[in-house]
């Protein structure tokens, strides 16, 4: 139609793209926040479901409280002390869990004779359901934040070391062997052969792992703690202050993303190496 | 008595044991002696699935033969050939690494201060036709770029030997008349001991001062060796043309043709 020219080209501007993808994404969190607010309001709609208008908030919590409610942990900084104490547990976590997941890797994939007589064990402790063991590390540990970086470890640990395991498996055999060729020592091999082979893998893990240390650190406050933000859920919860609960599990979800995107930089900065999807120059 | 030859392949047997059933034996080559002179160029020829690279696997001492043994200027080798350098049919190149690191890796490996490896590394790089190309990672280059930098990785350390495993076999054809003339280029530079390895008996003669011509596989062994006495420099796109290629090719190539033929029943039974 000739008339919706001008139309098309704003309708062209703004279109799903890769330039409008922030843009969307947005969107798409406006409209759940939105939808969110509209059903649990108690006074917009009549209620749907429930019996009583207020019931659906008392289940769901409502946004506009959700979000006053953080609004007022950071303006109080009542939050930070709290933030602070479970950062420092993922961090730890993380870093823990993965220079050991690491460590072991190498030397279970270096050494077949050791990873054959512990393979069924690590199979084992992989399969076994940890997060049971909170508890277990709560008596071991106390309940300051040993426990609960104790807890985040053996989640991270398992998925970094068999990345790790695998990435040196799959160091192609004919790279191997042209280092040798060329004079490199069996340590010179594992600095720039086997590690850095295996370190793609483990960073495709890490994206992983950086969630898990979250989960650790926050079912370990949950079970038992003075502070960290899975003590302040558990307080609501106590309450039944489902707004505070929906509360800190966004603030955990937005930390969580941007832990991500540390790893994604450190990623993106480390492995220029790589080739990516899409990049086609060659000369 | 003259000196003795660069590299000696001497009587060499390799069994593999099926690592299903360990009563399963395969004899990919069998009493094969082969003999490079210093500065000598030799091809080595035969079908497909021959065992060729497992004899340039011992050479280089990443294999250690069932039987016989390989001397390299006269001293039996053990573990690994440091004389010798390798350059691999597949891509062996760092991807992590530059196209500068990787032609600099065995000079690091080998303790050669940083900025001196880093000129060598230039030199090397422009040597083979890619000055300026040095930050480029293995990825970004096209395949005969890639065999480039093998080539410049594995003659900067200097080796008194060189093994060649069909190292152009996946150029094209265009590409590969290239590389081979620049090999030649560098080779007459200051002669090494080449053992060239393919399955491509014009490629073979167009490059070696002598031909071995094995059989097919199982029990690989030499069954010819010929003198190719083609005046050089040559240009492997043009000799290929003249009277005394055809000859030398029809008669390597009569030797080949029935064993060429019993690879490749054998692969079809398989």
């Amino acid at each position: 139609m000739p008339g919706s020219s001008g139309n098309n080209g704003f309708w062209a501007s703004v279109a799903p793209g890769p330039r409008t993808l922030r843009l969307y994404q947005a969107l798409l969190l406006v409209l759940v926040f939105g939808v969110w607010h509209v059903l649990t309001s108690p006074t917009l709609l009549p209620p749907l479901y429930f019996d009583d208008a207020n019931k659906a908030a008392f289940f769901f919590g409502e946004p506009v409280k959700v979000l006053s409610r953080l609004w007022n942990w950071f303006a109080s900084g009542e939050i930070w002390a709290h933030l602070w104490v479970t950062l420092v547990e993922t961090m730890l976590a993380f870093f823990i869990g993965t220079v050991f997941g690491v460590i072991i890797g190498l030397w279970l994939a270096l050494s077949p004779i050791t990873s054959a007589i512990l393979d069924p064990y690590i199979k084992g402790f992989n399969a076994m359901p940890r997060i049971i063991l909170a508890p277990i590390f709560a008596v071991w540990f106390g309940l300051g934040i040993a426990s609960k970086v104790a807890l985040g470890v053996t989640l991270v640990f398992f998925i970094v070391f068999f990345n790790v395991y695998q990435g040196v498996r799959e160091v192609s055999p004919n790279v191997l062997a042209n280092a040798r060729i060329l004079g490199a020592s069996p340590r010179q091999l594992l600095r720039h052969v086997y590690l850095p082979s295996a370190m793609s893998w483990v960073f495709a893990s890490l994206h992983n792992s950086v969630g898990l240390a979250f989960v650790g650190a926050v079912v370990g406050e949950y079970l038992g703690s003075a502070s960290g933000v899975g003590y302040l859920i558990l307080q609501a919860e106590g309450v039944f202050d489902i707004n505070t609960v929906f509360a800190g599990i966004l603030l955990l979800t937005a930390f969580a993303l941007v832990l991500d995107w540390v790893v994604g930089l450190v990623e993106r900065r480390l492995m220029v190496w790589q080739p990516r999807a899409g990049e086609t120059e060659r000369v | 008595m003259t000196s003795a030859p660069a590299l000696a392949l001497e009587r060499i047997t390799c069994t593999f044991i099926s690592r299903d059933d360990a009563e399963q034996r395969y004899t990919a080559v069998r009493d094969t002696t082969i003999r490079v002179d210093a500065g000598e160029f030799v091809s080595v020829v035969g079908p497909t699935g021959c065992g060729k690279s497992t004899l340039l696997h011992v050479a280089a001492g990443l294999l250690e033969p069932s039987a016989g043994g390989v001397r390299v200027f006269g001293e039996p080798l053990v573990g690994l050939n440091h004389r010798a350098g390798y350059l691999f049919q597949a891509d062996a190149l760092m991807p992590w690494r530059s196209a500068l690191a990787n032609v600099t890796a065995g000079l690091e490996f080998r303790g050669t201060p940083r900025a001196e490896a880093v000129a060598m590394g230039e030199d090397w790089l422009r040597r083979v036709g890619l000055g300026g190309f040095g930050n480029r990672y293995p990825h970004q280059l096209s395949g005969g770029m890639r065999k480039r930098v093998s080539l410049a990785q594995t003659l900067i350390l200097n080796p008194q030997i060189i093994l060649m495993d069909e190292p152009f076999a996946a150029l094209d054809v265009q590409t590969r008349q290239m590389m081979e003339n620049e090999l030649l280029d560098l080779w007459s530079a200051d002669r090494k001991s080449v053992v060239f390895i393919t399955h491509d008996l014009e490629e073979a003669i167009a490059l070696a001062d002598r031909v071995v011509v094995l059989s097919a596989g199982p029990d690989t062994h030499p069954i010819g060796e010929f003198v190719i006495d083609l005046p050089r420099p040559r240009d492997v796109a043009e000799i290929r043309l003249t009277p005394q290629f055809l000859a030398l090719h029809t008669q390597i190539w009569h030797v080949m043709k029935e064993e060429v033929l019993k690879g490749y029943a054998r692969q079809q039974r398989q």
